[in-house]
């Protein structure tokens, strides 16, 4: 069934039907197929892109669709309903953008943002390393300069998009320890010394490749540093709040389509010559997920009008993130639970969305980070953007 | 080159239909109402055409108020403008009136080229590409699997059975189209928002010269007496191998004249 959604205009309501369109025939016939064989949908994002739904919040003048984050979000979330892993690459390739849109001047607008948002091109971070994940102010990749490039060295870890990415953001090590000495630099992913590897072999969400990415003095011109030496950190940030609301998308997203399966499931169902929908042992569990998806829904919307409003939404962003990624874990297992035997199968997709549930409480700050920055809200130390290691914040 | 593309709005083919039972006529009000399927691929053609050759797409349609929607859907696709075709007295229109309509609407523009889905999913006929050529006396290139436009010149691969013919025709020209021939286009966000704003001519039987006793329900050549709805599908037969499981089979084949 539809999700019924309050809409701020009727394009709002035309682009959602479109979302709506575009999931129901070209994403949910080859979900699975896809999901099993682990091979990314390029030409579905290709699709998308020529759709304008590859650079909503960004723009028109650079080719987005100026579209506000409560919208762009909900679009997301009808995406992941259908599949999880373009739900969610799309909110990773919009971020992506994010940085030369908020941090670039006008010529890098000029010059990058048109095929970021224009939907030719797929973009990723690279934020995290082995040996840094929430601690990301300790990350080690270092740019050095020589004269006007970049010579980067070191290696990028759990990279959504590594490999089929056409431009990636680098958080490196410009200067010295500390967040105040990390800078972003934007990278062709074509440029040489750049060597994706073999993806990983993830619990689920296969079809989107997640791999390391080496750095070998790979040359970059320094007109692509973003913002300003040392204000990488800080861009880290900001970008990672944004995420946020879209990982609480994709939650919700995921947990509707469970949601809406085990309904369909346990009306048609018929155990003791009726709907196990019939027994309220059993609908009570239902009336409890569609509560708690519909709490999570309302949250994520809370905090992107917020950022629509231009206030700050940090600690309402981590809120959302951790109450409705927490929220899909257990309204999935609960909707294997709804299918019995049929929801431990493949067969079904139940089984599949519980194991994509899990990397959510885990992407974009653990849930554990998002508490760290929901406290420091609390306590009033850090309002708007926060991350662990404020102590290296300038 | 300037195209014509008929558009019909239709009941959705993958939705519950029915007749009305107060006329028999298609039952629009209670249905999910749709752009005809095989019209996209007329469109996209349409618009692979204009993105080669230049010249202006404009959508044609005859129908309710509420086909509006379709018409939209069109323009949003990325044709530049249309033509609505509407009057209460259309209600119940055959085949033949309505081609006679859209002849005279055909006759309020300048185009080099019509194209037309072959059928539509609600009445299914297929005659509307034939019969609009007859009145307007130009060329029916029909069943197009593939077109190749060259200056006037017209080459289509027409779909059949058994392969394909390939033939040529001259503009102004009727070229109706099957569902091999593209893969239609999503309306793009920008599409959907820039439609909104391009024009959309209402025309009425009266704006054509058409008087009213020559359409609708009344002055339609055939009739639907009654209807019934499909069947419900009835148990299939279950045939147990007791050493002549072969000998069922083939009975039961010839039973139902297979064999």
């Amino acid at each position: 069934m539809p999700v019924s959604r309050t809409l701020p205009s009727d394009d709002a309501r035309a682009l959602l039907d479109l979302t709506v369109d575009l999931a129901d025939r070209e994403l949910r016939p080859r979900v699975s197929a896809d999901e099993k064989a682990a091979r990314f949908p390029r030409d579905v994002f290709a699709t998308l892109g020529r759709s304008g739904l590859l650079g909503l919040p960004y723009p028109e003048e650079f080719g987005g669709g100026a579209q506000t984050y409560e919208v762009y979000l909900q679009v997301v979330e009808e995406l992941a309903a259908a599949w999880l892993a373009v739900g969610l690459g799309v909110s990773v390739h919009t971020l992506s953008a994010f940085p030369v849109a908020s941090f670039g001047t006008d010529q890098q607008k000029q010059e990058f943002l048109p095929g970021m948002v224009g939907g030719e091109l797929l973009g990723a971070y690279c934020l995290s390393e082995t040996v840094s994940g929430s601690d990301a102010a300790a990350l080690v990749t270092s740019a050095v300069r020589a004269g006007d490039d970049y010579r980067i060295r070191g290696t990028k870890a759990w990279v959504t998009h590594g490999g089929v990415a056409d431009y990636y953001n680098v958080f490196l090590r410009t200067g010295g320890s500390g967040a105040g000495g990390i800078s972003t630099v934007l990278v062709d992913a074509a440029t040489p010394g750049i060597t994706p590897q073999p993806p990983e072999h993830k619990m689920g969400m296969s079809s989107s490749p997640t791999s390391q990415i080496v750095f070998d003095d790979a040359v970059v011109s320094t007109s692509r540093l973003l913002g300003e030496e040392g204000q990488g950190f800080r861009i880290a940030l900001a970008a990672l709040d944004g995420g946020r609301l879209g990982i609480a998308a994709c939650a919700v997203g995921l947990a509707q389509a469970a949601l809406d399966y085990a309904v369909a499931y346990a009306q048609e169902r018929k155990q003791f010559g009726q709907a196990i929908l019939d027994f309220q042992g059993l609908s009570f569990m239902l009336t409890d997920m569609a509560t708690q998806v519909a709490a999570a829904r309302a949250l994520y919307l809370d905090a992107a009008r917020r950022r629509d409003a231009g206030q700050p939404y940090g600690p309402q962003a981590a809120m959302a993130k951790l109450f409705a990624t927490d929220m899909v874990m257990r309204v999935t297992i609960d909707a294997v639970q709804v299918l019995g035997g049929a929801g431990y199968v493949e067969d079904h997709p139940a089984e599949r969305w519980m194991r994509e549930a899990k990397v959510l409480q885990i992407v974009e700050g653990t849930n554990q980070v998002q508490r760290l920055v929901i406290a420091r809200s609390l306590s009033g130390r850090r309002a708007a953007t926060s991350g662990p290691r404020l102590s290296h914040s300038t | 080159m300037n195209i014509v593309v008929l558009v019909k709005q239709v009941p959705d083919s993958g939705s519950e239909r029915t007749l009305d039972s107060t006329d028999n006529t298609v039952a629009r009000a209670s249905a999910d109402n749709v752009i005809n399927e095989m019209d996209e691929y007329a469109i996209e053609e349409a618009l692979k055409v204009k993105e080669a050759h230049g010249g202006e797409v404009t959508i044609l349609t005859m129908g309710p108020d509420s086909a509006t929607d379709t018409i939209r859907k069109a323009l949003s696709m990325g044709a530049d403008k249309a033509i609505h075709v509407t009057d209460p007295a259309l209600h119940g229109s055959c085949v033949i009136a309505t081609s006679a309509v859209l002849a005279k609407a055909l006759g309020t523009i300048e185009w080099d080229l019509v194209l037309s889905g072959a059928q539509s999913t609600d009445g299914g006929l297929t005659m509307m590409p034939a019969l609009l050529a007859e009145r307007l006396g130009v060329a029916h290139l029909s069943g197009a699997r593939k077109l190749t436009v060259d200056g006037s010149k017209l080459t289509v691969e027409r779909q059949t059975d058994g392969g394909y013919w390939t033939i040529e025709g001259q503009t102004p020209a009727i070229v109706s189209t099957w569902d091999t021939m593209n893969e239609p286009r999503y309306p793009s966000f920008k599409g959907i928002m820039a439609a909104k704003s391009k024009p959309v001519t209402t025309l009425s039987l009266a704006d054509l010269g058409v008087d009213e006793s020559e359409v609708g329900l009344g002055a339609a050549t055939s009739t639907v007496l009654e209807f019934a709805s499909r069947p419900p599908k009835s148990e299939g037969e279950q045939v147990n191998d007791e050493g002549d499981g072969a000998a069922k089979l083939a009975d039961f084949l010839a039973s139902k004249k297979f064999v």
